[in-house]
């Protein structure tokens, strides 16, 4: 026997299992990286029509920041897909990951592969599995954007080039997630360092791509690799071979990691406890914290970081604006008049309060797998109430998300302010405030939909979070209707410190996130548990 | 004595699937009953009900007096649960657990749960993901008896202990009935459930098919009887006899089963054929769960 035998069985055993999983993921990311090219050709067929403001806006250090470089700045081509860029390589990157983590470390922590594992499957086999099943979603997904840009009637090396890009960085991604699948001993802790991985590859390429003198970091992260294939452009489709290095490197890497450990155990092992429990940990709400603080503690670092990125490039970014042009166009972007560096912020405080409620809907939905674990169980076993459970995470995410925000108003003002800035702590402060209540309305509807809704309810919170943002951030650019923009949440959150405070938004957004916990308690109260 | 669990023609159906079908339940206070059954029979959906965990859709359950959906907080001071699959959050340790299910409850005795620990052999400094199957039982176990309650709901909470460790538990629930305090025990361990219990109730498919003490159940089933007689017997002399059953004749030799309260009748029958060997033999715990479990 083979460390391989069983790999195909194995592979058709995940397939089976993700049958409805990978074709949707496949689907929706090529499907959201197709239509929202459509919009922007239609508005600018050709390079005349461009003039050079609109590629110009997205060269600047603040839009690279996000989006990574464009392209080629003259072609319409290449202004179509530079939003979708950097942000489908994000999502095709976690795409990636998460399918690995699911066919490794959570079926190992499960137990299910100590049960394969004694059957007629080599060592090998379900890691091999996992590694196939998501590199070909991964290069299914890169074919059909591509095939689908060639059918919009765009260049086609071009084309290949974007697809290339894309490759490079979420195959990369599966290959150090196979990695760390052996290094953990969890699959919360896999999610940590693969996640982590993510995060701190696209904060390498952003401070590369808006600082000339640090480019060569763009190089060294994965994310970096597509957008430096310059699709429309330079058409290095040659970047795939580093994503393939990679994968290849962590294929290898994981399997010798594998070779010499024990299932079930990872190489970073378990350390010893107290024997006694912390008065702290006396409650369901107690509970939670005690879960949640690492995963906390993580993302507030990494607000911190966020606030150091955005703060440094609020002056320098707008500096930069010179041309009259542009910064009108900046302005109507943003939405009102004002200082170009409160548009900036304003726009980038918007954008960081989705990752704040992607936060709180991770804390929501671990109400769902303490169910599934079966802790809901032993913990209303005890004696305490439905509502004190269904509060505990949802205390949590509430209470987290706002500290979030705040903590990243609080260190962009400062740092801002630090380097010449005039914005001023106290407005950025109440900026971020003032993007709590959108935040909460997300995270409310995924406390909502699992206590209605508890086998599908990751798939409607996060569901509702990509509809929000796509409607949010494209809503425009693909002529929807405003009904439709209207229901983000994010829509409603006053744009400060550009507009001033105004109250009936906030009141209203606070009114559904009351009436959705609400809605939430009522079903939890009344259904089965387990 | 009053009930300590009162359940009278419980259901609940999951969508299409039936899992409880009108089942019944009486424990009096202060007794260690057996909850018996084959898998899948309706046993863990019966204690989780009782748990307020699922809400049934008839009949009515009553536990230590209280309505176990709606009277969850109170009802929950007096009980305590030992799920037959333990799961422990990974990063807590296995007195970290204790100590939280133990102050859910409304508190622990450190010194019962110290002497526990001991008992159990159990170290508490590990982390959950750390412990096997019997160590996470243990977990369970020593936060459950720590605790100073009315009603111990154990859905098969020897799974996985050693032999060692089962006799530890035995002597636990010996000490808990000795205080008077009730149990509600789900077992597949006859052995257990003989050495243990008071009375038994046997369900299958969602309903209970026997209920009562060891002794009482015994008298519900046969004898086996085999002899030996010196004027072999033929199938109609034996027609007209009331209380022999599955009758073999080979030659010379007779088996069959004879229902326990015609054993007299039945021999002095016999007698007339002349009785050369004869073996009786009551019925095993075994065979009387596996005729509840199959009829």
């Amino acid at each position: 026997m083979s460390a391989y035998t069983g790999t195909t069985e194995l592979l058709r055993l995940a397939w089976r299992r993700d049958r409805v999983l990978v074709p949707l993921g496949i689907l929706a990311i090529a499907g959201m990286a197709v239509s929202s090219a459509k919009a922007p050709l239609a508005l600018y067929p050709t390079a005349e029509s461009m003039g050079g403001a609109i590629s110009e806006i997205f060269a600047s250090p603040a839009a690279v920041a996000l989006y990574g470089p464009i392209g080629n700045p003259t072609s319409p081509d290449s202004l179509a897909v530079v939003k979708m860029t950097m942000m489908g390589a994000v999502f095709l990157s976690l795409f990636g990951y998460a399918v690995v983590r699911r066919h490794t470390r959570s079926e190992e922590e499960a137990g299910r592969l100590e049960l394969l594992g004694s059957g007629v499957v080599g060592r090998r086999a379900p890691l091999a599995a996992a590694v196939v099943l998501a590199t070909g979603a991964v290069l299914i997904t890169c074919l059909l954007t591509a095939l689908g840009y060639i059918g919009l009637g765009m260049q086609s090396a071009g084309s290949v080039a974007f697809a290339s890009g894309w490759a490079a960085s979420a195959l990369a991604f599966v290959g150090i997630t196979a990695v760390a699948a052996q290094l953990s001993s969890t699959s919360r802790s896999c999610a940590g360092l693969a996640g982590g991985a993510i995060g701190a590859a696209f904060l390498l390429r952003s401070i590369g791509d808006s600082q000339a003198t640090l480019s060569w970091l763009s190089w060294i992260s994965p994310l970096g690799w597509s957008t430096q294939s310059a699709a429309y452009g330079a058409n290095r489709s040659w970047v795939a071979l580093l994503g393939v290095a990679v994968l290849v490197a962590g294929v290898i890497g994981s399997f010798a990691l594998l070779d010499r450990r024990d299932l079930g155990a990872g190489l970073l092992a378990g350390r010893r406890g107290s024997a006694h429990a912390p008065a702290s940990l006396s409650s369901p709400v107690g509970l939670a914290w005690r879960l949640g603080r690492p995963g906390f503690l993580g993302w507030l670092a990494g607000f911190v970081v966020g606030g150091l990125v955005v703060g440094g490039l609020a002056k320098s970014a707008t500096d930069l604006i010179k041309d009259p042009g542009i910064a009108d166009m900046l302005r109507k972007m943003g939405g009102g008049e004002g200082l170009l560096e409160d548009v900036y912020l304003t726009t980038e405080i918007g954008f960081i309060s989705v990752i704040a409620a992607a936060f709180g809907i991770v804390v929501a939905l671990r109400l769902r797998s303490e169910e599934v674990a079966g802790h809901t169980e032993q913990v209303l076993a005890g004696a305490t109430t439905r509502s004190r459970v269904l509060a505990s995470h949802t205390v949590i995410g509430l209470l987290g998300s706002a500290v979030l925000m705040l903590v990243l108003g609080g260190v962009i003002g400062v740092v801002d302010a630090a380097a010449g800035g005039s914005a001023g702590v106290g407005r950025l402060l109440a900026s971020a405030a003032a993007h709590v209540p959108a935040v909460w309305v997300c995270i409310a509807l995924a406390v909502c939909a699992y206590a209605w809704l508890p086998r599908i309810a990751a798939g409607v919170a996060w569901g509702a979070l990509a509809v929000f943002l796509t409607v949010g951030e494209f809503g425009g650019l693909l002529g929807l209707p405003g009904w439709l923009i209207d229901l983000a949440p994010f829509t409603h959150s006053p744009r400060m410190p550009v507009e001033p405070f105004s109250l009936p938004p906030v009141v209203g957004l606070l009114a559904v996130a009351a009436a959705l916990l609400a809605a939430a308690y009522a079903g939890f109260r009344r259904r089965d548990i387990g | 004595m009053s009930d300590a669990i009162l359940v009278s023609g419980l259901r609940k159906t999951f969508w299409t699937t039936t899992a409880l079908d009108g089942l019944d339940l009486t424990v009096s206070t202060g007794e260690v009953h057996g909850f018996l059954g084959p898998n899948g029979s309706g046993k863990s959906t019966t204690i989780r009900i009782l748990l307020g965990l699922l809400r049934a859709d008839g009949g009515t359950a009553q536990v230590l007096g209280a309505d176990p959906w709606t009277d969850v907080e109170t009802l929950h001071r007096r009980l305590a649960y030992v799920p037959g699959d333990v799961t422990m959050w990974p990063n807590l340790t296995g007195g970290e657990v204790i100590d939280f299910l133990g102050r859910l409850r409304g508190g622990l005795d450190q010194a019962k749960r110290d002497a526990l620990l001991e008992r159990f052999d159990l170290d508490p400094t590990k982390k959950g993901r750390g412990y096997s199957k019997g160590n996470r039982q243990k977990v369970a176990l020593v936060a459950a008896l720590a605790s100073d309650v009315d009603l111990l709901l154990l859905d098969e909470p020897t799974a996985g202990l050693d032999p060692l460790m089962e006799r530890v538990f035995r002597d636990c629930i010996d000490e808990v009935r000795a205080d008077g305090r009730t149990v509600l025990l789900s077992s597949h361990i006859l052995s257990e459930v003989e050495a243990l219990c008071d009375r038994v109730s046997i369900i299958k498919d969602g309903r209970t098919v026997e209920s009562g003490s060891l002794t009482q159940l015994r008298h519900l089933t046969r004898t086996s009887l085999s002899a030996v007689l010196d004027r072999p017997a033929t199938a109609a002399d034996l027609s007209a006899l009331h209380g022999l059953h599955d009758v073999v004749i080979e030659g010379d030799r007779l088996t069959g089963s004879v229902d326990t309260e015609r054993i007299g009748p039945v021999l002095d029958a016999l007698g007339a054929h002349g009785i050369r060997a004869l073996t009786c033999q009551a019925p095993t715990l075994e065979e009387l769960f596996l005729r509840s479990y199959q009829s």
